[in-house]
């Protein structure tokens, strides 16, 4: 007999390796998933994790990295500090939506001139925009006790709409042969988040990125802030003992994680991606909650932890034209990574034991 | 700046030195946004692919990668493309009008063709089908057909491409029908099995008995077979396992002709960038079998209609036709020119609603 025993602590060990034993149980379990189609596993997964990093063409798919993982983090730092509170922003998908639509609605606003201070307007807009969006759910659970989760998925689904009309009526191309999408800002140059050395893929979102893990990081190891947000989600009552205002640590971190998700929306909006359209979103919103639990929550975890995902991205679109592998098996493979964490997960906290239970 | 140039310089050495070590293969691409098995545009997408691979044999290589969002994952996928060598690659998406212009100037030896698009370059062609010709086969059948005189119509985006195909729907419904209204319903989606049931289900409740989509799902087909009574289109591709009922008749997308014609181009260095907007006289837009649910006379002048439109004898939006505010758009047969109708963003005279904006 098998059975769980719980652990009178968290096992430290278990708690760093379960990422690792997640990645590789994915990697046996997709290579399975690649024989059964037919497709040599080996080959398959060399070229997910090995191609971009090393291939061939890595000048170019390094740089890619950057541009995918960096929205990933931005969005995963903020939504770690609510859920190490037990403070559950599901809807960083919209707050996305609404940054990118602040921002890209505050450049376009002074088309066609160009001036230094457009591009910092900008991101004030989409930091608004997206904190505006999240305060939503925020300011309804601290007053009324709603929850924070229904609330903030719901909203994604009502920016999504705000998107699609901003794309088709208000931000829409008046040079655009009534097509739905918004002038290209990557032809604005004002308003054009550029790689800061052509070609490195290294764009104000990938700086914002990597200053937003250094700042979570100190905030959570230094600062009393930081302490009433792990003392919150580890030990409710004892927090509330030591006088941690629910109230405030809600809008904190909603707000902090809704306005990280903006500034990456305004990021991607101004850079990468250029354009207001129906179809702007890409669900950066819902695998950031994947890449921080990846990362343990930990913000040095999320960025490695983004960077893995942006990997099977880049490397899956890779393999689909290399081999020939439906996108459909490079869907499943990511997400045997969330199930296969959550999976080991259990180890942390639980032993296994063999043979019969003791008696007490 | 300048090491990208060189960068990309050096790729594309490298690009061309691998397709010549390949025994001049002539590799193509296609970047799809949805899946091949949609059942609708991407997989007609996916048959022209299979076509060029029937017609040269071993003499392409071809490549694809499905679900590629619009964006810069588009522009990744395309570059991917480039670098590793193609020479010809299809974007199949609207949304990836940007993307292919900029890979384009990246890559000006390899060539592109955008579907649905009105940026061109040197390098970057771009082709659409007019399927406005085979909405106003649709709409002669579904004017006669319905009973309630009421016909459902579920619009993906309000885009000129859905615009033009609702008013050549209408305006030939109307005229075999002059009791006819259309209902029209937004679904914002592309392909979405489950929003456009919905979208279906919602239209019949209303009292449509006549369902026409513009989104690539069979979903819609589904809902009207178990509604009963209603007949339906398919759309993009031919959806004949819902006929005779409810399917009756279809669009179908055929794309084979036009991706073996500039394969085929490339190979002969032939290959020049061109605007081609092609309907059912070249066979870019197909009509699909007309069962025999609809009565015979009904078949016989949806069939003349087609025969017309193909022949070049008959144009579907000819004159006199009134905007939806009322004010004149074509005097008495005249015909409405390629320009107006790329950026048709108004509906004709008796369609109720609004386009959203």
């Amino acid at each position: 007999m098998i059975r769980l025993e719980k652990r009178p602590q968290p096992s430290r060990a278990w708690s760093i390796a379960t990422p690792l034993v997640a990645v590789l149980a994915t990697m046996i379990a997709g290579g399975l998933l690649f024989a059964i189609l037919g497709k040599d596993p080996v080959e398959a997964i060399r070229t997910i994790f090995w191609e971009p990093l090393f291939g061939e063409f890595a000048f170019y798919y390094r740089p890619q990295l950057l541009i995918k993982g960096a929205p990933l983090v931005l969005i995963a730092i903020g939504l770690s500090l609510g859920f190490r509170a037990g403070i559950w922003n599901i809807g960083a998908e919209g707050q996305y939506i609404m940054g990118a639509l602040f921002g890209a609605g505050m450049g376009l606003a002074f088309y066609p001139l160009e001036a230094w201070y457009i591009f910092p307007l900008m991101v004030i807009a989409g930091a608004f925009g997206g904190w505006l969006w999240a305060m939503i759910p925020a300011l309804l659970k601290v007053r009324f006790g709603t929850n924070e989760i229904l609330v903030s998925l719901m909203l994604v689904y009502v920016a999504e709409q705000f998107l699609a009309s901003m794309s088709l009526g208000l931000l829409k191309n008046p040079e655009g042969f009534g097509f739905p999408g918004s002038r290209n800002l990557q032809q604005y140059e004002s308003a054009h988040n550029a790689d800061l050395i052509a070609g490195s893929g290294m764009h104000w979102g990938v700086v914002a990125a990597l200053i937003a893990v250094i700042f979570a990081y100190v905030l959570l190891n230094r600062h009393m802030l930081g302490y009433q947000i792990r003392l919150t989600g580890e030990a409710p009552r004892a927090a509330r003992f030591a006088g941690v205002r629910p109230a405030r640590l809600i809008l904190f971190c909603l707000g902090a994680s809704g306005m990280l998700a903006g500034l990456a929306g305004m990021f991607e909006v101004s850079g990468p991606s250029g354009q207001v359209s129906i179809d702007f979103n890409v669900g950066y919103g819902f695998t950031a909650i994947i890449v921080a639990f990846l990362g343990r929550l930990h913000p040095v975890g999320i960025l490695l932890a983004g960077g893995l995902m942006a990997l099977t991205y880049i490397g899956g679109d890779i393999a689909q034209s290399n081999m020939g592998l439906p996108s459909a098996a490079i869907q499943v493979f990511q997400g045997m990574l969330l199930f296969f964490l959550l999976a080991f997960d259990l180890l942390t906290n639980f032993r296994l034991r063999l043979g019969k239970p003791e008696v007490a | 700046m300048k090491l990208t140039k060189l960068l990309t310089g050096a790729a594309m050495a490298l690009g061309l030195a691998t397709s010549a070590m390949a025994e001049d293969k002539t590799k193509v691409g296609f970047v799809y946004v949805g899946p091949v098995g949609d059942g609708g545009w991407t997989y007609e997408h996916d048959q022209g692919r299979k076509a060029v691979v029937a017609e040269f044999g071993d003499k392409v290589e071809t490549v694809y990668v499905e679900n590629v969002a619009e964006g810069p994952d588009a522009e990744r996928v395309i570059t991917q493309m480039a670098l590793q060598g193609a020479d010809l690659i299809f974007t199949t998406s609207f949304g990836y009008m940007d993307p292919t212009i900029n890979v384009a100037k990246k890559f000006p030896n390899v060539k592109f063709e955008h579907a649905t698009g009105y940026k061109r370059a040197d390098n970057v062609s771009t082709y659409s089908a007019r399927f406005y010709e085979g909405r106003a086969v649709q709409g002669t059948i579904a004017g006669h057909m319905t009973k309630s005189n009421i016909v459902g119509y579920i619009g993906s985006y309000p885009i000129p491409e859905v615009i033009r195909g609702i008013n050549s729907a209408y305006l030939h419904a109307k005229k075999v029908n002059p009791d006819v209204t259309f209902k029209i319903v937004w679904a914002f989606t592309w392909f979405d099995p489950a929003k456009e049931a919905d979208a279906a289900k919602v239209l019949i409740e209303q009292g449509a008995d006549v369902i026409l989509q513009h989104t690539d799902s069979t979903a819609p087909q589904a809902a009207a077979q178990a509604a009963g009574n209603v007949i339906t289109f398919g759309q993009a591709s031919d959806m004949a396992e819902y006929g005779p009922l409810p399917r009756v008749s279809s669009i179908i997308d055929n794309w084979a002709p036009y991706y073996i014609a500039r394969t085929k181009a490339v190979m002969d260095g032939t290959w020049t960038s061109v605007d081609t907007w092609d309907g059912i006289g070249p066979g870019m837009v197909g009509i699909g079998e007309i069962s025999d649910a609809v009565p015979a006379e009904v078949k016989a002048e949806a069939l003349a209609l087609k025969d017309a439109i193909a022949n070049g004898s008959y144009h579907p939006f000819t004159g006199p036709i009134n905007k939806q505010d009322g004010s004149a758009w074509l005097a008495d047969g005249e015909i409405a020119d390629d320009g107006t109708l790329a950026g048709m963003n108004f509906f004709v005279e008796g369609i109720e609603g609004d386009i959203p904006q």
